[in-house]
């Protein structure tokens, strides 16, 4: 009798010992690709801002814990493919998060592709981007719709009958988005009257500026990303030209008007998410966290990739794995999912889902309106 | 194109010119030295810049105080440069020279990532330029007056300081016959010192006109205005400062006007001033006031 207990005790004493082990399941690795250094920093480390606030609410899945692998492109086209191919081939990662611009997006998503591994770009509206893939998705609307929705506004809300437009053709998403707005400026009665190119990393655009300044455009179209962006305001501004300013998503940074300054008074832009315009509970919920830990207000990023990762872990619970083949179909059938940016509901890889348009004023985003698809 | 905005062209021609120029007196003072492209130009620039922006934003320096004091570390910076990764590859093949300024443009930007961080910084442009003349339909930033008379003073003091002292002299020398001019007593460290440090209180000095322009810092600005100084002084002949300033106002002027002339072709913009740069080298390598070196 006395040996029994003893067993018994011994064989409980041992399932007690086992249990944290049995607990304490490997880890499921998600890559997370983003603009951390570079030209596009801005927008990467406040993606990484909602990511970690997206793992400290979320930190397991299926029971197991979630170890995010950041890796930084440097907002280049060629190390955001050799990072994701790093991320793939040495890390493992179940998915991977990112990149957020969709010049990089558009380079890593052939790797994971090739891979079978999916990919989730929070920002990247360029539509080429899951265009005939399997494994590209994104939690943002694309640029057909975001074109539509700027040139609704340059029509409506500007009485713009003429534009001018300033493209970026060194970026994918500046040449997509600027055709996306002239075709649909057309289609409500607009005419483009001089459309300048200028490439990444130029500083001077006096004499692009100078051109648009000649023909006299009701309005000025400038999808560009903030480096640019806030330098062609300032210099606009310095030639002359008074004419309304209407951007895209890359305008909202706060190095906009920081380099801006007086420049951007007045600048309007369409983009994903502002805090004022959430309509959402769970958008309640992060803004109130992500006020409480950073001290700053949220933005259309650091919101879309806190998406991003709700739901790929949404996608895994559902097909209790964290096996792609598994849950990739149930990443494409992502339905009314209630985002922080608003419910969404993935349409052929593609969120479909409000734009924003928010606008400079006394140094601030304001919001002015939400757009519904 | 009508005459007040060709004017307005040619006053962006020549604000854009006077950058390039400043920057590329730094770079080619170097060169005509030491026979050594430095490569590292570009970044000490944007060290200087951020310098700068130190004395200003954080410590709250009026902007003179801010550009001497950046100046001065900066050109303590470039000794230190010269001292470290320079100096002990003096008798090298000049070869290992320029990979060596190669590992230190890298190092300058990596460094500046890790201690500025990633994000772009504002770099505030002071009230003395920032007025706005009008004249008609012309609009001149007084940014835009005051960087060239600058350049035209930096040029001037430098070439007093080369044809007209002791110092000039031996520096004169040395970029003819750096051994023998050892062999003459001439203490050559001292002279390439205050070669790198005057070299590099320009390339603050340039950079700081530049962020002034072009009010954003971040720790790769220096790479392209570093290129183009680089394409600016060998346009004009490397190692002739007359020679970099024509150099630098040929390549703003050509710049502005071609995009200018063709907004379509601003995409080229870059290409240009890399394609006069092969062009220059294939068919002209001593520049346009450099001398045939005997060989």
């Amino acid at each position: 009798m006395k040996r029994l207990a003893l067993v018994l005790c011994l064989s409980l004493l041992a399932a007690l010992v086992a249990a944290p082990q049995a607990g304490a399941a490997e880890p499921i690795k998600v890559g997370v690709l983003m603009e951390v250094t570079g030209p596009s920093a801005m927008y990467g480390q406040n993606g990484l801002k909602g990511l970690e606030l997206a793992q400290a609410n979320r930190p397991t899945v299926l029971g197991r814990p979630v170890s995010v692998v950041v890796a930084d492109n440097k907002s280049d086209k060629v190390e955001a493919s050799n990072a994701a191919n790093r991320l793939i081939q040495h890390e493992k990662v179940a998915a991977i998060l990112g990149p957020l611009t969709s010049g990089n997006s558009l380079a890593a998503a052939p790797v994971c592709e090739a891979a079978s591994v999916p990919m989730i770009s929070p920002w990247a509206t360029n539509p080429m981007l899951t265009q005939g893939k399997q494994y590209a998705f994104r939690v943002c609307f694309i640029d057909p719709f975001q074109g539509q929705v700027g040139a609704n506004f340059a029509v409506k809300n500007l009485k713009a009958k003429t534009a001018a437009i300033m493209v970026d053709i060194a970026q994918d998403y500046c040449v997509g988005i600027t055709n996306f707005f002239e075709k649909a400026f057309k289609d409500l009665g607009g005419q483009v009257v001089i459309k300048t190119p200028y490439s990444s990393g130029d500083q001077e655009f006096g004499p692009q500026l100078m051109a648009i300044k000649a023909k006299n455009p009701d309005i000025i179209y400038v999808p560009a990303y903030v480096n640019e962006g806030a330098l062609i305001a300032r210099q606009a501004r310095e030639l002359g030209l008074k004419q309304p300013m209407l951007g895209g998503d890359a305008s909202q940074a706060d190095e906009l008007i920081k380099i801006g300054g007086q420049a951007v008074e007045g600048l309007s832009f369409t983009t994903h998410f502002d805090e004022n315009g959430v309509t959402t509970q769970s958008g309640q919920a992060f803004v109130k966290a992500y006020r409480a830990k950073y001290n700053e207000a949220p933005d259309s990023c650091s919101a879309l990739t806190y998406d991003a990762y709700n739901v790929l872990l949404d996608a895994m619970e559902k097909a209790k794995s964290a096996e792609a083949k598994a849950f990739v179909p149930y990443l494409a059938n992502t339905k009314d999912f209630p985002g922080v940016t608003g419910v969404l509901t993935l349409v052929a890889h593609d969120a479909v889902k409000p734009a924003v348009i928010l606008q400079v004023k006394d140094g601030k985003f304001a919001f002015v309106a939400t757009v519904n698809p | 194109m009508d005459g007040a905005q060709l004017l307005q062209q040619i006053i962006n021609g020549l604000t854009l010119g006077s950058l390039y120029a400043l920057i590329a007196i730094g770079y080619t003072m170097v060169y005509g030295i030491l026979r050594l492209i430095n490569f590292a130009h570009g970044d000490v620039l944007m060290v200087g810049c951020y310098l700068a922006w130190f004395g200003a934003v954080q410590f709250g320096l009026p902007w003179w105080a801010a550009l001497m004091g950046s100046m001065a570390l900066t050109a303590l910076l470039g000794v230190l440069i010269d001292q470290g990764a320079y100096r002990p590859l003096r008798s090298a093949p000049r070869i290992s020279a320029l990979i060596t300024a190669i590992g230190v443009s890298f190092f300058l930007e990596n460094l500046g990532l890790v201690v500025f961080g990633g994000r772009p910084k504002a770099f505030e442009r002071p009230e003395i330029f920032n007025q706005l003349y009008q004249i008609g339909d012309l609009r001149v930033l007084s940014h835009s007056v005051w960087v060239p008379i600058i350049t035209a003073l930096v040029l001037a003091g430098l070439l007093w300081m080369i044809y007209r002292t002791r110092l000039g002299m031996a520096m004169r020398a040395l970029s003819r016959d750096l051994v023998t001019v050892q062999l003459m007593g001439i203490d050559t460290n001292r002279v390439v010192a205050v070669t790198f440090a005057l070299g590099s209180a320009l390339a603050a000095a340039g950079g700081i006109f530049w962020a002034m322009k072009y009010p954003q810092i971040n720790p790769l600005m220096g790479v392209l205005p570093g290129l183009k100084a680089f394409v600016a002084a060998v346009l004009g002949g490397i190692g002739n400062v007359v020679g970099a300033v024509l150099g630098g106002l040929m390549l703003g002027f050509g710049e502005i006007m071609l995009v200018a002339l063709w907004p379509e072709l601003a995409g080229y913009r870059d290409a240009l001033a890399f394609v006069l740069l092969i062009g220059f080298l294939l068919f002209r390598p001593s520049g346009i006031l450099g001398q045939e070196l005997p060989s």
